[in-house]
């Protein structure tokens, strides 16, 4: 019988990088949070040793592809210290038009509690950083971290494991529905002259019968190189729905690298949006689980890039019990010598017989340099299900382009228009309304920065 | 739905005697010692009274072959396999070159007429003969074992300049035209079971259209494995020279045995300018019993290459056999609008495993590609699709359309799709839509209604299913792929 593949392989892994992205742990672990609880202790050192046997990925992983990491692993990054994250902010991004409301902010990982505010949460609703809970409350998050990113065939993960230090903590308790969104605001600063790296871990526990909406801003200032290597966990609870959208804007000169993981149960909905425009590579990796009977998973996105930038989405969709609902829409669009890489996996487990799986992804070439590579994947173990996916490339319509042009709009709002409306399919994937509208004004800022 | 224990008792009755062509020929073979070294490969070479530029091009491959390893990535497990314990020949003793049918072992002639293929240069096939106007006549080469036993209309073919005959054959009569194709599609460093192929492959078929021919009759090989312990590496290499087309068909069986037996062929193709190539396989070597014991591992890599303007390569494969299948028929799209075409249809029962798609690679400007795969995966069978679309720089105006469809039956089965993507031209047009389904209880209610026996039905959607691909075959195929699909099933409704 074929092997049931649900992970991915370390093979074409490069032990030889790693020691340059763990020698700073030397000095850094004992006055890293938590260093008290024995849990923290042993994930910290099984990430490091997993690391240390694979180092990063390298293009012989088949996960890893059309994504090389050659350029990542010539540099010599140094964790963020907090003397250059001190750098100060007129404004934060927002998706509120009032601008205040709940939110944590992170500079170049760690937590800063002066930009950050959790007004107006219901009571029992806990939003702290990782750092805070586990120097004073190492309980509330044993439970979870380390539970559904699993180190053992993902060097990154494993990497963020051992650096695990702060990172965004967020509880919402049995049935209660949050009226406003939750903002994560992440900075990556840098400072000139160096790399520097930093691996938060974010983790969202939504109890049974929740609600919340949870916006995260990727935003870089500074022009110094940085590694942003994201790891999140999500726990959506019976009947819980999650909502969690994330705008990635940072700088040229970074590298932005995610993981998210969640789990959804019976009845439960976790809906994910990612919006791509920044960072010199970035790979966005979503993981969503459907461990409960009817629980639903929408994974969606658009992701725009130009120059010499360089995009991956690579999410699995795992149908593990029946009756799952699974939707996921991506739209791309490409220019310069800009490259994207889609890959997209729906598992069907033996057991999750009536599973409703689509998939669409779609990328618009606007260059004669651009690249898109994508892996649609289809593994199905069960005989009751309805799974598809569609996956196209190409330019824009020419007709299209003539029709407008005939009417006599020029010929660059002519194509940011189509490419607009190219894009309204993905965005409409966004049920929320004022994010919907957020994310589309840093669509058309995107579109005007062309002009 | 629980299957009634007279159900269960029919069907197994049916799927004991599915596999016709298990039988075993009973002839006196020359056999090669088991093991494979250097010393095999100039037996082989030898046997063959090959020139030496072969015989180097042969033993080059047998030393890269050494420093490769078996491929990974496929979805399919099997015991490792033991290169050594095999034999790299077998032939059935005959007398060297028999001069017509009549001086060819009777057993040999038999086991033909058994099988279904026709040795004697005869208008053929049951069922057409009636029909008016002259059927177009076969012309088949019947690979047995390592040997090319026979094959028929050559003179008629020679008339007209086609070159129809055993490769072996062809590198003692036209050395410079295989000196000149042979591994410049497939070269022998490409995968670990090619490079094998070209270390030991024993036969197979050559076939060379000149400029402007149009082949006025079907060339088809018919490969039968009977020795035990061997296997089969066949090499077939087809040269469609400018303005010409051919239609080339290819079967394939194998006695039932309880071990498993590998047969790694290289099919190679070349089409000039404004030439067409019509590629169809029906496979159906013996798949392994319902417990998964036994059947051919079938690692083949077939390619062609559009080298002119306007060219055409057409494959379309029905694939029902093998215990494991393993193989791509690919185009090389090099000619500015030239055209690929892959249709296939794999069905999967018991323990069977196949892994198996295409590769289309779009290199010359407005090449076009279209690929039509479907699945069908029932009892605790396996079934991957994976396919390459790739559009370098230069394929401007290049347009693919991918159509994936798997069908599953039964709860123990899978069925995956794994299609690679990769387009570097913005005129590029691709399209890829893959769908997974069951045979839905409407359907199946409608023909039950209708007097229609389960199985009946069933065969009759899923030959629905396949009509796109079957359609493609030449018209004498398409009746035997049918019944096939049908075959290959029974037993997997209940």
């Amino acid at each position: 019988m074929a092997t049931m593949t649900t992970t991915y392989s370390t093979r074409g892994a490069d032990p030889a990088t790693a020691p340059a992205f763990l020698a700073p742990l030397d000095h850094l672990r004992s006055g890293l949070p938590g260093a008290a609880l024995s849990w923290v202790r042993d994930l910290r050192e099984q990430g490091r040793e997993r690391f240390a046997a694979v180092g990063l990925p390298t293009v012989r992983n088949e996960s890893w592809r059309y994504t090389n990491l050659r350029d990542l692993g010539k540099l010599t990054f140094q964790p963020a210290v907090t003397a250059d994250s001190d750098a100060c902010f007129d404004v934060l991004p927002t998706v509120r038009p009032e601008g205040h409301g709940p939110r944590l902010v992170f500079v170049d990982g760690r937590f800063r509690a002066e930009l950050s505010s959790t007004e107006g949460l219901p009571a029992g609703v806990e939003l702290l950083s990782l750092a805070t809970a586990l120097t004073d409350h190492g309980d509330l998050v044993g439970d979870h971290i380390g539970r559904l990113a699993a180190a053992d065939d993902r060097p990154l993960v494993a990497l963020n494991s051992a650096y695990l230090a702060d990172g965004p903590v967020l509880r919402i308790p049995r049935g209660v529905a949050l009226a406003q969104p939750i903002e994560l605001v992440f900075v990556s600063v840098g400072a000139e002259g160096r790399a520097t790296s930093f691996h938060p871990r974010t983790l969202i526990v939504a109890e049974a019968g929740s609600r919340a909406v949870v916006v995260e801003h990727h935003v870089g200032c500074g022009t110094g190189t940085t590694l942003a290597n994201h790891v999140a966990e999500i726990f959506v609870g019976e009947g819980a729905t999650l909502h969690h959208y994330k705008a990635q804007r940072e700088g040229g000169a970074a590298f932005h690298l995610s993981h998210t993981a969640a789990t959804v149960a019976k009845d439960g909905c976790y809906d994910n949006f990612i919006l791509t425009l920044g960072g010199r590579l970035s790979r966005n990796e979503v993981v969503s689980t459907l461990a409960g009977t009817d629980a639903r998973t929408h994974v969606s996105g658009g992701y725009m890039v130009r120059g010499n930038q360089h995009a991956d989405t690579t999410t699995l969709i795992d149908h593990a019990q029946p009756n799952g609902t699974s939707r996921e829409v991506y739209k791309g669009v490409i220019d310069d010598t800009a490259r994207a890489v889609f890959q997209g996996k729906i598992i069907v487990r033996p057991q999750a017989q009536k599973t409703d799986g689509h998939q669409l992804n779609r990328a618009l070439l606007l260059s004669d340099t651009a690249e898109i590579d994508a892996k649609p994947e289809l593994e199905i173990h069960a005989d009751d299900v309805k799974c598809s996916h569609g996956c196209t490339a190409g330019e824009l319509d020419d007709n299209a382009l003539f029709y407008l042009r005939a009417r006599g709009i020029d010929q660059e709002t002519a194509r940011g228009l189509l490419i607009g409306a190219f894009l309204a399919e993905a965005m409409e994937e966004i049920a929320e309304e004022p994010i919907r509208e957020a994310f589309h004004s840093l669509v058309a800022g995107w579109l005007e920065e062309k002009r | 739905m629980a299957a009634q224990p007279e159900t269960i008792e029919q069907v197994r009755a049916v799927t004991e005697q599915k596999y016709k062509y298990g039988f075993t020929t009973d002839i006196e073979s020359d056999v090669a010692p088991k093991g494979l070294n250097e010393d095999i490969v100039r037996f082989i070479s030898a046997k063959k009274n090959e020139p030496e530029w072969l015989l180097e091009w042969r033993l080059k491959a047998f030393r890269v072959w050494q420093t490769m390893e078996e491929p990974q990535w496929a979805a399919v497990s099997f015991p490792p396999i033991d290169y050594q314990d095999a034999h790299y020949y077998a032939a059935p003793k005959m007398k060297a070159g028999p001069k017509s049918l009549d001086e060819v072992d009777p057993e040999l002639l038999k086991t033909y007429a058994k099988l279904g293929i026709p040795l004697r240069e005869q208008e053929i096939l049951a069922g057409v003969e009636g029909s008016e106007g002259k059927s177009p006549a076969i012309a088949v080469d019947a690979v047995f074992d390592s040997v090319s036993v026979a094959t028929t209309f050559k003179a008629k073919l020679e008339e007209m300049g086609i070159i129809f005959c055993a490769i072996s054959e062809a590198v003692q009569k036209h050395p410079d035209l295989v000196k000149k194709y042979l591994g410049s599609v497939v070269p022998y460093t490409d995968n670990f079971y090619a490079t094998l192929n070209c270390a030991v492959f024993t036969d197979g078929s050559f076939v060379y259209i000149p400029k402007g021919v149009r082949c006025p009759m079907e060339l088809s090989t018919y490969f039968r494995i009977n020795q035990a312990n061997t296997g089969q590496f066949e090499r077939t290499l087809i040269i469609a020279d400018a303005g010409s087309y051919v239609s080339y068909l290819e079967g394939c069986t194998a006695p039932k045995r309880d071990e498993n037996q590998l047969h790694a062929a290289v099919v190679e193709l070349v089409a000039h300018d404004d030439a067409t190539i019509k590629y169809s396989t029906v496979q159906n070597w013996y798949p392994g019993n319902e417990e998964g014991v036994g059947g051919i591992y079938n690692f083949v890599t077939k390619r062609g290459a559009c080298r002119g303007k306007n060219s055409k390569i057409s494959w379309t494969q029905v694939e029902t056999g093998s215990a494991i299948t393993w193989k791509y028929p690919s185009c090389i799209l090099q000619g500015d609008n030239s055209v690929g075409e892959f249709y296939s249809v794999a069905i999967t029962n018991n323990f069977q495993q196949a892994d198996t798609g295409t590769k289309m690679i779009h290199i010359g400007k407005n090449t076009r590609s279209t690929i039509v795969s479907k699945g069908i995966s029932a009892g605790k069978a396996q079934q991957t699709y994976r396919g390459l679309v790739k559009i370098l720089p230069k394929a401007e105006g290049a347009r693919n359309h991918t159509q994936c469809d798997s069908l599953l039956i039964g709860d123990q089965c899978g069925a995956h799709t794994v299609p690679y993507i990769e387009s570097r031209n913005r005129s590029a047009r691709i399209e890829h839509e893959a769908t997974t389904a069951k045979i839905s209880e409407d359907q199946l209610f409608y023909c039950r209604q209708r007097g229609i026996s389960e199985e009946d039905a069933v065969s009759l959607i899923v030959n629905g299913f396949c009509k796109e691909v079957l359609k493609e075959l030449p018209m004498e195929f398409a009746v035997e792929a049918q019944k096939l699909v049908g075959i290959s099933l029974e037993g997997s409704v209940g």
